[in-house]
């Protein structure tokens, strides 16, 4: 299965799901629809996709600008030594967008910290809390609005030194 | 030995003397100035020849803390029990630009600087500093220690 060869073949399996093609020095970047993330992920981990790895989970804050986070998925498959990156788009008010958890062990993981740093809800996660911050921290950090010197210290400061 | 067979000098002096070449030091290392750390510790440098040889991994044992890396909010609650738990009198050692002032870290995350969770006798700044620095820093608290007041156990409390 060449590049253009796969593309086709995530159109023809993919249907509607997918919104959008892009490059990115030379590997396939896909734009999807946010409600059918779990079933694009759930074709891809199957042959012949067979994305067997995801390598990263993480998300971008357009909310100022555009109102969206976007959610971007990296997935890799060993068996035909190709790598293909995923977007979706959800709503800045709501962020939400179903858990892909149950595919790869890993994105427990890296879901609880896009929850964490973005406060993206992760439907479906089977222990959805923050993964970096503390117990206690309040909003999540990464947001473009979160006040960048707002720290929450656990201990009493001394000021002013 | 004939001329020098007894020494006179003050009780707090000799006091001060023992104590700035006997630092038991706890490193409390959480991020890249540790590699300045070792090079420092290592022979090529070699703090031993200063009288801070000894590392102990105990708070309870040490005497001189060195605070080496970058303090997240995170973290601060334990490096405040560990500088607790250090016996008195003891020292605390600024190691680096994060612990000095947050660095160049200036978001939620970051302590800037760790004089605003234990109190600090000496600042090394640098990212990281060269061992050089560290011993030079070493040797202005060894000078702050001799001239300090001497606090022990029979001292007259004012």
């Amino acid at each position: 299965m060449g590049p253009e060869g796969l593309i086709d073949a995530l159109r023809a399996r993919l249907g509607e799901a997918v919104e959008g093609v892009a490059d990115s020095f030379g590997d396939p970047v896909l734009l999807i629809r946010p409600q059918d993330v779990r079933a694009v992920m759930s074709a891809l981990r199957e042959a012949p996709f067979d994305y067997a790895i995801l390598l990263d989970l993480t998300c971008v804050d357009f909310a100022a600008a555009e109102g969206r986070f976007e959610l971007v998925y990296h997935l890799y498959s060993l068996s035909r030594n190709v790598r293909l990156r995923l977007k979706a788009s959800v709503p800045a008010e709501r962020p939400s967008v179903e858990t892909v958890a149950g595919l790869w062990k890993n994105a427990e993981w890296l879901e609880r910290e896009a929850f964490d740093m973005f406060g993206v809800r992760f439907e479906g996660h089977p222990y959805l809390r923050r993964i970096l911050t503390y117990e206690g921290f309040e909003g999540h950090p990464l947001r473009k609005s979160y006040p960048w010197r707002l720290e929450q210290p656990r201990v009493p400061l001394k000021d002013g030194s | 030995m004939s001329g020098f067979d007894f020494l006179a000098t003050r009780f707090e002096t000799a006091l001060g003397w023992g104590r700035k070449f006997s630092l038991f030091h706890y490193p409390f290392i959480t991020a890249c100035c540790g590699m300045e750390y070792m090079s420092t510790a290592c022979a090529h440098f070699d703090i031993d020849r200063f009288g801070a040889g000894l590392t102990r991994f105990s708070p309870r044992q040490a005497d001189l803390l060195l605070v080496v890396g970058t303090i997240s909010h995170k973290l601060a609650p334990v490096l405040r029990t560990v500088y607790d738990q250090m016996l008195e009198p003891k020292w605390v050692i600024a190691f680096g630009a994060c612990t000095v002032s947050g660095g160049i870290y200036r978001n939620y995350a970051v302590v800037q600087g760790i004089d605003r969770i234990v109190p600090v006798d000496v600042y090394i700044p640098g990212c990281p500093p060269r061992p050089e620095m560290v011993l030079d820093g070493l040797l202005k608290l060894q000078d702050k220690i001799q001239h300090q007041k001497q606090d022990w156990r029979w001292a007259r409390k004012a």
